[in-house]
């Protein structure tokens, strides 16, 4: 007599899955902001992005002719440090899954990769807000100080806006780039030499200087922190840099994500 | 399919409750693969994996269902033991104590757990792993070569604690490349090489000595002509194996009118054989094909 009990033509034992409920999506933004913060590099980029946005709005408190001293232009000073620290962290959100490889862990836990990467982008998104939330709050406490007579002209929903849109461009390029490079050197120094090798080669090269705000982002971003308003040519400028730099980037990043063998 | 070769092809089988399955091949046979495959990071070309007769990619909450280790070190090495173990405690939506039974099942010491995964030893990764598998309190768990960098007295607490897993029910399949080990802990083995699987069965049937060894020119027909013989057989080697004498095969593979190209007594035909064979052959070819 055999004892057989390995069969693979026999069906195999079935589970009910029917009331588990799927992992909700806030729970999944809620872990990734947990992971940003988890590690050594992540908390102190954050810190970071604090401290430096004190330091800036401080500097130029004390710098700044008294004139100069409206909560616009506040915050305005810190539009450039937060803007090169803010895609970083979008960066290390998506490349340190890779270096790591805790994405192992995280697609094996949630196994649909799409809901991970959205949990991803609205977690960076969040960070983002935190950072403007800080700014403003910072930026209204130096102009309560000591800002000039009319320090609080110049701020409308509008301006607010256009700092949220510059930081959240800032952040899903940052997202982009990591997606589609999978690797936190490649995607940071990516980050910072292409688009000014793009600048140098605009000034060098008169044809493409031409075309440069329609394709360049730094260009066409500039007149956001400016104050005023801007031009229908400018706003399409916005459109077609952003469409070249964030959201050509992301796709290509994305479907290479999805698809991925993951080791 | 990756990487343009076929890292593994054919492999079917199935994995029951309260038992203890060893998944058996040298180093590069596409055990990791196949694991891979079945938790849905490499995509498979062709062919299915169920869990509990769902597809891994419509799991719900995976986690609660199957408890999933197949590389200890893939964790972040700035983080602590416990903060690895909460991430996933907070992506399933368990309670917080869930880290500390855990951390306390297996033996990592608070201390222990709030150092960095970077000063780990292979053994507490493996530790943090079984851990992180069991988070959920799964009914299913797949691991991959759980008992490497383990210590004697580790993979002996492993063995005792994946026995009594099984034994209150649970699945488990567990890679090897070790003949011995797996021996001692699994229920049934499925031996691959070469990204095939040459043998599987119950650890008695494999290891057995008495019994026959057979090979015929139309294998199929041949192990249809046995079943309906009401003779069991197991896949082994290019053939099959079976514990019946060799004469009572010879028997129905002449009624069927098959041609054998082998049929001899088992002995000789040992898993360990098989075993040692397989792993020189992928020793002397290096990369499995």
């Amino acid at each position: 007599m055999s004892t057989m009990t390995i069969d693979s033509t026999a069906a195999p034992t079935t589970v009910d899955i029917s009331t588990t409920p799927r992992i909700p999506l806030k729970r999944l933004v809620r872990v990734e902001l947990r992971k940003m913060a988890n590690t050594r590099s992540g908390k102190w980029l954050l810190i970071g992005i604090g401290v430096i946005t004190l330091f800036v709005i401080g500097i130029f408190y004390a710098t700044a002719e008294p004139a100069e001293r409206t909560f616009f232009n506040f915050m305005a000073a810190t539009n450039g440090p937060q803007g090169l620290l803010l895609p970083v962290l979008g960066i290390l959100l998506v490349t340190s899954e890779w270096t790591q490889r805790t994405a192992l862990v995280s697609f094996t836990l949630t196994p649909v990769r799409s809901r991970v990467l959205i949990a991803k982008v609205l977690g960076g998104l969040l960070a983002g807000l935190a950072a403007i939330a800080l700014t403003v709050v910072v930026a209204g406490l130096a102009t309560l100080l000591g800002g000039a007579d009319n320090a609080w002209a110049q701020v409308g929903v509008d301006d607010l806006g256009k700092f949220v849109l510059l930081q959240a461009t800032g952040i899903l390029q940052g997202l982009a780039f990591g997606l589609l490079f999978l690797n936190s050197s490649a995607a940071i120094v990516s980050y910072f030499v292409l688009p000014s090798a793009l600048n140098i080669l605009g000034t060098l090269w008169k044809p493409l200087g031409d075309v440069q705000p329609w394709i360049d982002l730094w260009s066409s971003q500039t007149p956001l922190f400016m104050g005023g308003n801007l031009t229908s040519d400018q706003w399409a400028q916005c459109a077609t840099s952003t469409l070249i730099w964030v959201v050509l980037p992301f796709v290509v990043g994305l479907v290479r994500v999805l698809r991925a063998e993951v080791k | 399919m990756y990487g343009g070769h076929t890292a593994v092809d054919d492999v079917s089988f199935v994995a029951r409750p309260g038992r203890v399955t060893g998944f058996l091949g040298p180093n590069g046979a596409g055990k990791s693969t196949t694991m891979r495959i079945m938790v849905g990071l490499t995509p498979a070309s062709r062919g299915c994996v169920t869990i509990g007769g769902h597809s891994y990619g419509d799991l719900p909450n995976p986690g609660l269902l199957v408890g999933v280790l197949l590389d200890a070190s893939a964790q972040h090495n700035g983080r602590t033991g416990r903060e690895i173990l909460t991430i996933g405690a907070e992506t399933m939506g368990l309670p917080r104590a869930r880290v500390d039974e855990m951390l306390e099942l297996v033996s990592l010491s608070p201390t222990e757990a709030k150092r960095r995964l970077r000063d780990y030893s292979l053994g507490m990764r493996q530790r943090l792993g079984i851990a992180h598998a069991l988070l959920g309190d799964p009914g299913i768990l797949i691991l991959d070569e759980p008992a490497n960098g383990l210590d004697p007295a580790g993979i002996h607490w492993m063995r005792g604690l994946l026995r009594e897993y099984a034994g209150r029910g649970g699945t488990v399949l567990l890679s090897s490349h070790l003949l011995h080990e797996v021996e001692k802990i699994a229920d049934d083995l499925v031996l691959i090489g070469r990204g095939r699987i040459v043998a599987k069965g119950t650890k008695q049937e494999l290891l057995q000595t008495r019994g026959a060894y057979v090979r015929a020119l139309e294998h199929e027909s041949l192990a249809d002509a046995l079943q309906l013989a009401g003779i069991l057989s197991i896949p082994f080697a290019d053939g099959l194996r079976s514990d019946v004498e060799p004469v009572q095969i010879g028997e129905v593979a002449a009624a069927a009118g098959l041609t054998l190209a082998e049929l001899r007594p088992a002995e000789g035909a040992g898993l360990e054989d098989l075993f040692l064979q397989l792993t020189a052959d992928t020793q002397r070819e290096g990369v499995p094909a």
